[in-house]
């Protein structure tokens, strides 16, 4: 290569790199897109009206419904737990600190069966808390707050993770500033911590948010899949699949995919945002 | 306070049994979606009509045995519909419900059953009638996994019962008999709706082996291919059990309703809509009715030709038994 005239290096190098960008555009496409595009075709395969009525079949908009719930209570909750773990180790030096960071981290590597089961070996009825819980006549798993509960363990680290290392970037320098001058503690975090990690926390939000909505495998474990009453959007399309109902199945992913895809936008726009 | 607010959020949003009408939770075997969501809009008219309050009964699918696992660690279910007896003796195991589940119902608290049955081409081109053509090596046969699959199970047990009839009892015949058929098995799926995509949408194998009230749905599902349904002489009496799952019940006070959910199935209105789906029913009025789609057979039960279920379990099931020679090199 060395010896090679040099003439002939940038017509090799923009040839080199039509091959790559060709490539990875065509598996982008082959392997993401296209799919994405199947999802819908086969969705509106029988017409708007075929659509319109499995969207609206109740137990379809019961699942769309209790997904939008569990985020909603989900990410909040998750957006305050990121914050004081965040503000916790970044602005604070406490033993076990590497410890805290590590476990903060674990749902990332677990499976989220794993989690589903430890949930169910927590609060089910032969669980540790089952018999306390059922003497108390609370139902955890197989119900919402179990639904709650494994979807909260799921997506605990994303905000955290966002915000910690903005966190730990920016130091303390400025609220001990903010200190010298008189501020209080709201005033400090209202004025000076929140908005140096807006953007990182919106955008741990949205990824927070993406995979509340998507999450399958752990609560598949604690929902018991009632129709219409713990099935969740994910479940339901299982399910719809199971059926034999292809159209129905593939409305309701085609909701799902419509989430994600706002959700995916919504980052981008915050990814430029923080980066300027 | 994590649980406090979600137990608080649930109650608000009314998911939680503070509500006005009654509830009833099913759960239930995978394949049964079709029937009970016939089923239940009809009983709950006869609710209404009977004591003037409305009835919602939520419905739980999914494989017997994880369906019983959930009901161990909480799952509220109210009533069992079931299609594997011993995943029903689980429950019983842990105090869920009574031993004596069986007398609470008549027929066994059976209220309908089913057969392993056969599903052939348009036209039956392989003229396949019995068990015996299934052995045959022009016969490419298709049915899950036994170990994953209890409809499978119940395939394999109903093979070796023809087998052991057509070779005076000898088991050993029996086995070599039922291994001729499992050659003839291209592709084992791990659960019965896997084997109907295999046989239906790939178009592998001459025939698909499967309970008859599942035929039926095939058959009308792609109804476009001409699919077939063959009964064989002889098959295995499948029992659908049903209990009140009282422990559940008593707590959530549908110990009446349930038993009357479960009561109501014996009646003709639901027994014909079991029949619809191709279930063998114990009504004789709406058996009659249904004999065109069922042809006559002869069933033998597990108890009389293997001995009950530990029997099974032990001579075949159980590691190295005789399902693991049928299985060999596959």
């Amino acid at each position: 290569m060395t010896t090679a005239p040099l003439g002939q290096l940038p017509g090799q190098t923009r040839r080199g790199e039509r091959i790559l960008i060709g490539l990875a555009v065509g598996l982008t496409l082959l392997f993401i897109a296209a799919p994405l595009v199947f999802i819908f075709v086969r969705a509106f395969a029988q017409g708007w009206q075929v659509y319109a009525a499995n969207i609206l079949h109740p137990a379809t908009l019961h699942a769309i419904w209790l997904t939008t719930i569990t985020a909603i209570i989900v990410v909040p909750l998750n957006v305050g737990f990121g914050i004081a773990a965040a503000w916790a180790v970044a602005k604070h030096r406490f033993p076990g600190r590497g410890i805290l960071v590590t476990l903060i981290e674990i749902p990332f590597s677990i499976s989220p069966i794993i989690a589903g089961i430890c949930y169910l070996l927590l609060y089910g009825r032969q669980g540790l808390l089952g018999p306390w819980l059922q003497a108390n006549d609370i139902q955890v798993v197989f119900a919402l707050p179990g639904i709650v509960l494994v979807t909260m363990f799921v997506t605990a680290p994303f905000v955290a993770r966002e915000v910690l290392p903005l966190m730990q970037a920016q130091g303390s320098e400025q609220e001990q500033a903010a200190v010298t001058l008189g501020a209080n503690g709201w005033q400090i975090f209202t004025r000076v911590t929140l908005p140096n990690i807006k953007w990182a926390l919106l955008y741990g939000a949205v990824l927070c948010t993406a995979r509340a909505v998507g999450e399958f495998g752990g609560v598949s474990v604690v929902s018991g899949n009632i129709r219409g009453q713990t099935n969740t959007l994910p479940l339901h399309v299982e399910l719809l699949f199971n059926d034999l109902n292809a159209v129905g199945a593939f409305a309701a992913a085609s909701t799902l995919t419509l989430i994600a895809v706002v959700a995916l936008v919504i980052k981008a726009i915050l990814e430029g945002r923080r980066q300027s | 306070m994590k649980l406090h607010l979600a137990t608080a959020i649930t109650l608000a949003l009314g998911a939680a049994p503070a509500v006005a009408q009654d509830r009833l939770l099913n759960v239930s075997y995978d394949i049964a979606r079709e029937v009970f969501e016939a089923l239940n809009p009809v009983f709950a008219d006869h609710w209404q009509d009977a004591t003037g309050r409305s009835v919602t009964i939520d419905q739980s699918h999914g494989g017997t045995s994880r369906q019983a696992r959930a009901i161990l660690e909480g799952l509220p279910a109210d009533v069992v519909t079931f299609n594997q007896e011993t995943d029903v003796e689980v429950l019983v195991a842990s105090g869920l419900l009574p031993e004596d589940w069986r007398d609470a119902l008549p027929n066994g608290a059976s209220p309908w059953y089913s057969l392993p049955a056969f599903l052939v081409r348009d036209g039956n081109p392989k003229d396949i009638n019995d068990w015996s053509d299934l052995a045959r090596d022009d016969v490419q046969v298709i049915f899950p996994n036994p170990r994953t699959s209890g409809n499978a199970r119940y395939t394999y047990l109903a093979a070796f019962a023809y087998g052991l009839e057509q070779n005076d009892g000898d088991e050993d015949a029996a086995e070599a008999f039922v291994k001729a058929i499992f050659d003839n098995v291209p592709v084992f799926d791990t659960g019965g709706r896997g084997a109907t995509q295999t046989f239906a949408e790939r178009n592998i194998g001459d025939v698909l082996v499967t309970f008859e009230a599942e035929t039926g749905g095939i058959a009308a599902a792609y109804a476009d291919q001409g699919l077939e349904r063959v009964t064989p002489s002889l098959s295995l009496f499948a029992a659908f059990p049903v209990a009140v799952v009282s422990d559940v019940a008593e707590r959530n006070g549908t110990t009446e309703l349930a038993s009357a959910y479960l009561e109501w199935l014996y009646t003709p209105v639901a027994q014909r809509i079991v029949a619809e789906h191709f279930y063998r029913v114990v009504d004789a009025d709406v058996s009659a009715e249904f004999a065109d789609q069922l042809p006559d057979v002869r069933l033998v039960t597990v108890d009389e030709v293997f001995g009950g279920w530990d029997a099974v379990q032990e001579n075949h099931f159980a590691e190295g038994a005789r399902l693991d020679n049928v299985f060999v090199n596959q």
